[in-house]
């Protein structure tokens, strides 16, 4: 694995819920990026931002190691979920809550 | 229709035999955001109805949707929000 591929990793491991993301969740940079703020926010779920505009090695990195060509993206116990479209279906059909309680996270 | 939305169609059609596909060109509610050029056709949302996406999970009909759409996703278009459902998904 590469250096910025390490970096990935350690960065999915360091949370429960992890999201690349374009700014911050306070400062969300893009609308996408910050649907998945809102979402994750209203269903109590806690998770850690990583904002890829801070590092170009990162943005491209991302994508690459997910192959996966957009961002957001959502990682919930090291593992890929998906982007902005995909989390907002999950949360309209009702599944994401069941999804991260099934992952044993606890929603506030 | 522009012409990167046309192509975005074409591709969909001929790859996917969709049986609904409509392709949206949202780049004017971007103007000025980073990714927006003057001419427009940067942000788009295509609905892609497809029977092939019938018991597939949503990661893989999104990833099957970007991979029809890579040149146009590494070239002019900088946003694309996707709904890629199955028919039966859609009969509510």
């Amino acid at each position: 694995m590469s250096d910025i591929d390490n970096i990935i990793k350690a960065e999915i491991d360091s949370a429960e819920i992890v999201l690349f993301m374009k700014g911050t969740p306070v400062f969300p940079q893009c609308g996408f990026s910050g649907q998945v703020v809102q979402i994750l926010s209203h269903i109590g779920a806690p998770f850690k931002g990583v904002n890829v505009l801070e590092d170009d090695g990162l943005r491209d990195g991302i994508k690459t190691f997910s192959n996966w060509p957009t961002i957001p993206q959502l990682y919930v116990k090291g593992a890929f979920v998906g982007g902005c479209d995909i989390i907002r279906e999950m949360f309209e059909e009702g599944e994401l809550r069941p999804f991260l309680a099934e992952q044993g996270i606890e929603l506030d | 229709m522009g012409q990167v939305a046309s192509r975005i169609e074409e591709k969909l059609k001929a790859a996917l035999s969709p049986a609904h596909v409509e392709v949206s060109d949202e780049s004017h509610l971007h103007a000025g955001h980073v990714g927006a050029r003057p001419e427009g056709e940067t942000h788009f949302r295509v609905v892609v109805v497809a029977a092939s996406f019938e018991g597939v999970s949503r990661l893989e009909r999104q990833r099957r949707v970007m991979d029809v759409l890579s040149d146009e996703l590494s070239g002019p278009v900088h946003a694309l929000a996707i709904r890629a459902r199955a028919p039966s998904e859609e009969q509510a």
